[in-house]
């Protein structure tokens, strides 16, 4: 079965989604992040959307999700890289992720993590 | 209506024309006034046109339907007349002028040919007015529509012009709001004040709202959907210039403003902005 694969970079996790999601993937997503993080004993997660042309209210909902799922386990989500268009949908659609870390790219969202955890 | 008008007036024109062309411009150029006197060249070609191509439609037998098949040639004629007048800032009086000036130089024809049978006479006359209006009224319509058009890109290039989005220092942008916000415009600024974040990777921008004349609802929505917009990128946003008054209808509004930072002046705004961005500005003293 399809996964998205999860890179570990020191205590931060980095989950890039490059596909298009569907219920059952992101259940394994959600299932695999929350076992890593117990695993690696991580502290922050990277959710990497540039790849993403379309965010639609269930890939934003998931997105929430599992941010909600990492910080009971206490490891803080950013998401990094969202495109205009799809910010500009997802404020029309009124999700605006509230609760949910973001940043411009990855190496923005590894300096917020690590400056938050300092 | 009666194919006999079309015939006498089809005679008039074949057999009169020169004559029929110097009397409407007489009409033409009096009516026009002094300042246009320079185009009186273009005109007299356009007249020229305007009496052979009507001619040569009633002389194909052509009904009184001018919206018709038959009437393209002398439609496409008129539409492009009132166009090129309607983009030199003519009146629409003006451009329909042009058609009805021919009406008395035609009248004066039909009298003279005619002037034996008073009937017959008000008849002709009748259905070429009718005729003529009916042309008349098309120019004014392409008029109007040319003028729309004009308006239309105007709107347009004030939309692009009036959405400035201007990066203030490294990682924090600035963009002034002059006029007032409405949908279409926020869509704009939405998407400029985006693209700028992604070029420049800038972590704060700070929306200037000086030059917005009233915030209401509608407005703050607007506000607020770009805020969520930005920080969806990763970036901040400040709002300042918020005047004493838009202050004071923000809050008898209820507009919940709690989640944004709110600064009075775009200075203020800097401030933060750099603070938060980890840049100092220092005075130095020049004096040692």
């Amino acid at each position: 079965m399809e996964r998205i694969p999860i890179l570990r970079m020191g205590r931060l996790l980095l989950v890039t989604i490059q596909v298009d999601m569907h219920d059952r993937l992101a259940m394994a997503l959600q299932d695999d992040l929350t076992e890593r993080i117990v695993k690696d004993r991580a502290r922050g997660v990277l959710i990497d959307i540039s790849a993403l042309d379309v965010v639609d209210s269930f890939i934003g909902r998931m997105i929430s999700n599992t941010a909600s799922m990492a910080r009971v386990l206490d490891a803080r989500t950013v998401v990094v890289g969202m495109q205009p268009a799809v910010a500009i949908t997802l404020v029309e659609l009124g999700l605006t992720l509230d609760g949910v870390r973001t940043a411009l790219n990855v190496e923005r969202g590894v300096k917020l993590l690590e400056s938050e955890s300092d | 209506m009666t194919s006999a008008h079309t015939q006498q007036l089809t005679v008039i024109l074949n057999q009169h024309q020169q004559n029929l062309l110097e009397n409407w411009l007489t009409t033409l150029t009096s009516k026009l006034g002094r300042k246009e006197k320079s185009g009186e060249f273009e005109i007299r070609r356009q007249a020229e046109q305007f009496l052979s191509l009507l001619a040569r439609t009633l002389e194909s037998g052509a009904g009184s339907d001018t919206d018709g098949n038959d009437w393209a040639d002398v439609r496409h004629l008129l539409g492009e007349v009132s166009r090129t007048r309607a983009l030199q800032g003519f009146s629409s009086l003006d451009t329909a002028s042009f058609v009805f000036a021919l009406k008395e130089p035609l009248f004066d024809h039909l009298r003279s040919i005619l002037g034996e049978q008073p009937a017959q006479l008000a008849q002709e006359i009748a259905a070429t007015s009718s005729l003529f209006d009916k042309l008349g009224l098309y120019t004014i319509e392409v008029h109007q529509k040319a003028r729309e058009q004009v308006i239309l890109r105007q709107q347009q290039e004030l939309l692009e012009l009036s959405t400035p989005v201007v990066q203030l220092w490294q990682n924090v942008l600035a963009l002034p709001l002059i006029g007032t916000l409405d949908s279409a415009r926020t869509q704009v600024v939405m998407e400029s004040l985006l693209q700028k974040i992604v070029e420049t990777g800038a972590m704060i921008a700070i929306i200037d709202i000086t030059g917005v004349p009233t915030v209401d609802t509608l407005v703050a929505q607007h506000l607020l959907k770009t805020i969520a917009a930005a920080r969806l990128m990763g970036a901040d946003c400040i709002i300042s210039g918020i005047r004493p008054q838009i202050a004071q209808t923000i809050v008898h509004l209820g507009v919940n403003l709690e989640d944004v930072t709110t600064k009075a002046t775009l200075a203020d705004a800097f401030m933060i902005a750099l603070k938060k961005t980890g840049s100092r500005v220092t005075v130095q003293n020049t004096e040692q």
